[in-house]
């Protein structure tokens, strides 16, 4: 995992995997990496953020934690929580053996690592060096950015009952937002911030032929120029690298091995995902998808 | 390297894009691991340190080639929603700048010339009267509606805290003596406020932003206002600033359309496509600040009201000519927006503002739509079919 040098050298490990990115993703990468600065990920939905978060796990030979934010998150389940039926039962059994003498020790004894439940942020943590993906944090309320900041600046735990826990390497730290709303700068100014955008042509059709290898080429080409064609259409949902391979995959699974006119629209439902958008695109008529208006 | 990097942050700075101190370091810590020599490098070293928002993207790749030189290595593909351009621009009125000297000192009289005012059409007031007014509105702190949340609190009834229990009877060695109970805890619920401040709102505008500051201050982080025209901007970080005056200059230099044109429904389906269906109006409460005065088509005004109610928790439409006698919403926007707006109330006196503020706080409930509360009616007069987006409301719950 150590040659990754350059941004060029982070670039070919992660095609390695099947995630192909471009220059301004692989040097974010690298710099996340060799700066170990978090990377705060933007982009329309299904641009491949989360995506990259596995293939950087794979690529670094790294576990991959990953915490789903949500309104209310709480530390308890993102950072660790005690086992507290374990500690009873802890508790009742020295009473029944009959250790229960000191109560001091007793006590201390409930507190130990082995009934702490660790959760994405400790484990990432403990298990250095690892690969951590803050999923959707504008989910998450202000409080918890505050403490993400405080955890992101030193890569510590305190846990009051058994002491401070460090990461002996800092953990690749990938944070994923869909701009629900604004992320307190604070938080972006500890990170490297990286827009990503859809594919081009090119890198979306070599995307297809490697995550899809049993689609044929034509049919690979076809569904990326229409893709695109899609995203340009100023649609409620534009699809994004998944709702194009879901329909290669569809298109291929109906036996395709090009796009006509009569399977694209029995498939459409794999790309678009608003009732509003279908009939724009069957309403612009054929030309839309083929080109040829 | 250094320099250079030091004054094209200043220069970027200049743009708009905040390439604070903590990010040039970062930036020159990225460059030292790069190729220095690469211009690439440099390119997507700093992009990737300076800036933290897409609005950025675009100033900075205007900058870059502006200082370094070169070209931007890869150009970004035009923004799906081309952003309509502006009309003209026209610095912020805050208020025809009255010396306080003028008021008059008389504490009854003014007390009662506050009640007065209060009435009072903000559309017609003087200079003076306006500074006046200003002073109410520090006073109104419009409330949040509530929703319920997955948080909870502890309470003396409700389900029982299973882990907060335990850990009690660890504290009494293990023996259950009392049951630790909690409760969801309600949250407040997003205030979306879009104030539309073209040519023809112009003598509200002023008083509906100081009530979108009023509603910022109060409410911080479930408040967000965008101010509609020509086009979209969001001014909720300039109406931050505790000062109003200086909130409300700061939110006018942000406006770049400022007295322009009115394309509501345009602007309206920007607001929808980059911050409305990612989430910021959905299940908030989202007031729309404006005449009606629609000069693209009401047709595409009234899918994009549709598309916001079925997003929004309520949609409450604030029209200040509402207050007039014998006024009736016959604009064609205002015709294409009534289905899909739960309540329609007026926005043209200090009155109207403390009404709005108990709207916004006590909107109606879904399941029970059309619901009218009193004081503040939908118009009878509603198109006889309901929309889809009615039938469909009921079961959102």
């Amino acid at each position: 995992m150590n040659q990754l040098t350059d941004p060029a050298a982070v670039a070919a490990a992660l095609e390695a995997t099947g995630y192909l990115p471009d220059e301004g993703l692989a040097t974010a990468a690298y710099l996340a990496l060799a700066l170990h600065r978090p990377l705060f990920l933007e982009g329309e939905a299904g641009v491949g953020k989360t995506a990259l978060a596995h293939a950087l796990a794979e690529v670094t030979g790294r576990p991959l934690y990953r915490l789903q934010c949500y309104e209310g998150l709480e530390a308890s389940s993102a950072l660790y929580d005690w086992d507290f039926g374990r500690q009873l039962l802890h508790l009742r059994a020295a009473e029944a053996a009959g250790t229960a003498t000191d109560p001091a020790e007793l006590e201390a004894g409930l507190y130990d690592r082995r009934f702490l439940l660790a959760r994405p942020l400790l484990q990432a943590l403990e298990d250095s060096p690892a690969v951590l993906l803050i999923d959707e944090v504008d989910r998450a309320d202000d409080e918890f950015e505050a403490f993400l900041l405080e955890m992101l600046s030193d890569f510590t735990i305190t846990i009051p009952e058994l002491g401070t826990v460090r990461a002996q390497t800092p953990p690749l730290v990938l944070l994923t937002s869909n701009r629900t709303r604004e992320v307190h700068d604070a938080l972006k100014r500890r990170c490297l911030y990286h827009w990503l955008e859809h594919p081009d042509f090119t890198r979306e059709v070599a995307i297809l032929r490697r995550r899809l290898p049993e689609v044929t080429e034509t049919l690979a080409r076809q569904v990326a120029s229409a893709t695109a064609r899609l995203r340009a259409l100023d649609l409620l949902k534009p699809p994004g690298v998944a709702e194009a391979m879901d329909w290669a995959s569809a298109l291929h699974a109906l036996g395709a091995r090009e796009l006509d006119p009569d399977t694209a629209a029995r498939t459409l439902g794999a790309v678009l995902k608003y009732r509003e958008d279908g009939e724009r695109v069957r309403a612009a008529g054929p030309g839309v998808l083929f080109g040829a208006g | 390297m250094v320099t250079s990097v030091l004054g094209f942050a200043r220069t970027l700075r200049h743009a708009g894009v905040a390439a604070s101190p903590d990010r040039v370091a970062a930036m020159l810590d990225a460059v030292a691991h790069l190729d220095v020599l690469d211009p690439a490098a440099v390119y997507w070293a700093g992009r990737l340190t300076l800036c933290g928002s897409p609005d950025d993207l675009d100033r900075y790749d205007a900058a870059f080639p502006a200082w370094f030189g070169g070209v931007v290595p890869r150009a970004r593909p035009a923004v799906p929603a081309a952003r309509p351009r502006v009309l003209r621009s026209a610095p912020l009125d805050t208020g025809a700048g009255t010396p306080d000297g003028e008021e008059p000192d008389d504490l009854a009289t003014r007390a009662s010339g506050a009640e007065a005012l209060r009435h009072r059409d903000v559309g017609e007031l003087t200079a003076a009267e306006r500074t006046q007014l200003r002073r109410l509105f520090a006073l109104l702190a419009p409330a949040a509606p509530m929703r319920p949340s997955r948080r909870r609190r502890p309470a003396p009834h409700g389900p029982v805290h299973v882990g907060r229990t335990v850990r009690a009877a660890l504290r009494d060695g293990g023996e259950v003596t009392r049951l630790v109970r909690h409760r969801a805890r309600p949250r407040p619920r997003r205030v979306v406020l879009l104030v539309d401040v073209s040519g023809s709102m112009t003598p509200y505008a002023d008083a509906l932003l100081r009530f979108a500051h009023a509603a910022v201050r109060a409410r911080p982080s479930t408040t967000e206002v965008f101010t509609i025209g020509t086009r979209l901007t969001r001014v909720t970080r300039e109406l931050r600033l505790r000062d109003p005056d200086r909130a409300l200059a700061a939110s006018g230099q942000a406006i770049p359309d400022w007295s322009g044109g009115t394309r509501i429904g345009e602007v309206l389906k920007a607001f929808l496509d980059r911050w409305g269906q990612r989430g910021t109006a959905r299940g908030a409460v989202v007031v729309v600040c404006s005449d009606g005065w629609e000069r693209g088509g009401a047709e595409l005004l009234g899918e994009q009201m549709a598309r916001l109610r079925r997003l929004a928790h309520a949609v409450v439409w604030v029209n200040p000519h509402k207050g007039r006698p014998g006024y009736e919403p016959l604009a064609a926007g205002m015709v294409a927006a009534l289905p899909s707006v739960d309540a329609f109330v007026s926005g043209h006196s200090m009155a109207a503002f403390e009404e709005l503020v108990g709207v916004i706080e006590r909107v109606p409930a879904p399941p029970a739509r059309p619901r009218r509360a009193p004081g503040h009616l939908l118009q009878d007069d509603r198109e006889g079919t309901p929309s889809p987006a009615r039938h469909r409301r009921g079961a959102v719950g």
